[in-house]
């Protein structure tokens, strides 16, 4: 893995580097406390943080401003928080699984994979209730990744970051064609363009309810996973030594990924590079102990969705600007940077 | 050594013929059949107005640039393969394709009031805009990449970066579109041959010829640059200089495609990896034989996309996509 910033904590103290993540952890915490109240109040018409609070704790079913915030504004901005942790973690733990830095939801084609998934779910089984929509999109998202895995692992010279870029590439490329040769056969064309813009306008409390199923699920098994997945991301042959089973972990791993990716994708559509960035951004400030990086990734990740939706909503307003730009907006420089740090052979 | 230049040689007519069959196949399908007799009459100037209007104006406007783009395409993909020594190279995953893409949909976006009405003035300027945006995509790229260099490897995930960047420049103005162009839009980056008429041949034809033709004569420079910079140096090349003119003329035959039928990838990939596997890596010989086998593979798949289902064309681009996606992935396990 490039990028030296791996191991670069490692010499220090465990408890300086606990202590690091404790305080990171009740800092993003407030922060994303805060940036949740700020993105309820700010819209299209301008509510007072007082009437938030109200909204909250003394609901008044007569004032539309508590309307708005209970029915719109609440549930879009949990489940930004929700989305933006699920891709995040689901980032670290591709990073971590696959050793590989540029592992990520976007880049390895999950999007497209769900959206397949999606497509033929509604030409085929029209009849198919919001859960099993979702749980099309996981099946889909889960393909994706198994492909990308499959054809960087089975090919010359192993998964290296360039061959997982562009078999992500390439998957996605041929699973988003598919879905359009599909969708414009059944002439579905129309529903498959919110896919293309992605956001989390659509969102309400049945889509949190889901999310937080599979949240708790996903982040459950990720934390369970998390001490095995630093030793792992050290290499596979120490990882062995050390006697874990890392077919087990790796499977435990993916199947994180499905539900986590999987779930994130089928309420909010495209959202790219959350999954690139945050786990880097959280390797840098507290080093390679999973145990940390899992929850910190969360707590981030939420904290960049929430702060780019709100943006997404005012930067052009009355008008959305699709989140997915305002995170193409930072992501895309980043790639560009850990590309350049890229020197290793195909 | 003759035995291979007769082989070539048949293999370039085995070629043409297979084009000529293609063009004549596409000419009789479609939604009104005509049958290659009545095509025959119809091109000597007997057949009904019908059958003229249909021929004429629908069909062979569109099979000319599935043509010239098929050529384009590959040649772009041989000489950037070529001149960046990377067998991945290609202008859909540099972000070529996607930047000539992006500054037709701002002119389209700006000066146009949607995808169908380009014409007149129109047409002849869209061809400009797409040269603009694949140089412009070509130059970001090639700039980030720069450092002491550029290495095949960080160009290729550049590429991939820029891409992903004016993908997501795209959707900002797609989505203020209205539903019907934002779908257009949509089906036109992934590559179709979208209301081709004559004028739009006129408009991006000559250009494409004359680039195309000017590459051939250019064979023997990609041949010494493939050699790496040292020995083409110590041959008394003037390396620097060879590769920027065949860039740009890789990046000018993109942009020139992407004017004609939107961003279609893989193409510029497979046809010349087809070609070396057939006559080598000798681009005198490689780069007609993947030219005429790049125009072979987007006939074919116009064909298959405009006669698959009978409710809708699918576009060429998604049907080059799903052909030749697997054939990547199988290029992508075995290089090392």
């Amino acid at each position: 893995m490039k990028l030296g910033e791996v191991n670069r904590t490692s010499h220090e103290e465990r408890p300086k580097r606990v202590g690091r993540a404790a305080v990171l952890f009740v800092l993003s915490v407030t922060g994303l406390f805060f940036s949740l109240g700020w993105s309820v109040a700010l819209g299209a018409s301008d509510i007072e943080l007082s009437t938030v609070w109200q909204a909250v704790t003394a609901f008044d079913e007569s004032n539309t401003n508590h309307q708005v915030i209970q029915e719109l504004r609440m549930p879009r901005a949990v489940a930004a928080a929700l989305v933006g942790g699920f891709l995040a973690v689901s980032g670290a733990v591709m990073q971590g699984l696959t050793r590989n830095p540029l592992a990520s939801p976007s880049v390895m084609g999950v999007t497209h994979g769900a959206a397949f998934a999606l497509i033929v779910a509604l030409v085929f089984f029209p009849s198919l209730s919001n859960a099993g929509m979702m749980f099309a999109s996981f099946i889909g998202a889960g393909l994706a990744v198994i492909l990308v895995i499959a054809v960087g692992s089975f090919s010359k010279g192993g998964l290296t970051p360039v061959k997982l870029a562009l078999a992500g590439v390439a998957i996605g490329g041929m699973l988003s064609s598919l879905s359009t040769a599909i969708s414009l056969h059944f002439q579905v064309a129309k529903q498959m363009s919110f896919w293309y813009a992605g956001g989390l306008a659509n969102t309400n409390w049945a889509s949190v309810k889901v999310l937080l199923i599979a949240g708790i699920v996903g982040l459950l098994i990720a934390l369970a996973i998390s001490k095995s997945m630093t030793v792992l991301s050290l290499g596979e042959d120490i990882s062995k030594g050390l006697g874990q089973n890392t077919i087990l972990i790796k499977t435990l791993g993916v199947i994180v990924v499905f539900i986590l990716a999987g779930a994130a994708v089928s309420v909010a559509g495209t959202v790219g590079f959350i999954g690139l960035v945050i786990p880097h951004i959280t390797r840098f400030l507290v080093g390679s102990d999973y145990r940390l990086i899992i929850p910190l990734s969360a707590m981030f990740g939420g904290l960049l969705l929430v702060v780019a939706d709100t943006g997404a909503r005012l930067v052009n307003a009355p008008y959305e600007t699709p989140v997915g730009v305002i995170t193409a907006l930072i992501g895309v420089p980043f790639f560009l940077y850990l590309a350049r740090g890229e020197r290793g052979s195909m | 050594m003759p035995k291979g230049r007769s082989r070539f040689i048949l293999l370039l007519a085995g070629l043409f013929i297979l084009n000529i069959g293609l063009f004549l196949l596409s000419l009789n399908l479609g939604s009104i059949q005509i049958s290659p007799a009545e095509v025959l009459d119809t091109f000597l100037g007997n057949g009904d107005t019908r059958q003229e209007l249909v021929l004429f104006q629908f069909r062979l406007p569109g099979i000319v640039i599935a043509l010239l783009v098929g050529m384009a395409l590959s040649v772009s993909g041989v000489i950037l393969q070529g001149v960046t020594q990377n067998d991945l190279a290609e202008p859909g995953i540099l972000g070529i394709n996607t930047g000539a893409g992006f500054v037709v949909v701002l002119y389209i976006f700006f000066f146009q009031s949607s995808m169908n009405s380009i014409s007149g003035w129109g047409t002849y300027l869209l061809p400009l805009f797409a040269l603009i945006g694949a140089f412009l995509a070509a130059l970001i790229v090639y700039a980030l990449a720069w450092h002491k260099g550029v290495e095949p490897i960080r160009l290729i995930l550049v590429g991939i970066g820029v891409n992903a960047g004016f993908s997501a420049a795209l959707i900002l103005f797609q989505v203020q579109m209205d539903p019907q162009d934002f779908m257009q839009a949509m089906v036109w980056l992934s590559g179709d041959i979208w209301s081709a008429n004559w004028n739009f041949v006129a408009a991006t034809a000559p250009w494409m010829i004359l680039l195309i033709i000017y590459s051939l004569y250019k064979t023997s420079a990609l041949n010494v640059l493939t050699l790496g910079d040292d020995l083409a140096k110590g041959l008394g090349a003037p390396v620097e200089k060879e590769r920027r003119i065949l860039l740009l003329l890789a990046v000018g035959l993109a942009g020139l495609s992407v004017a004609a039928a939107g961003g279609i990838a893989f193409l510029g990939l497979v046809a010349p990896h087809m070609a070396r596997r057939i006559v080598g890596p000798r681009h005198e010989r490689m780069l007609p034989v993947s030219a005429l086998l790049g125009a072979a593979i987007l006939q074919g798949a116009d064909i298959i996309g405009s006669n698959l289902t009978p409710s809708a064309e699918i576009p060429v681009g998604i049907v080059v996509t799903i052909v030749s996606t697997p054939y990547f992935i199988y290029l992508l396990m075995k290089t090392n």
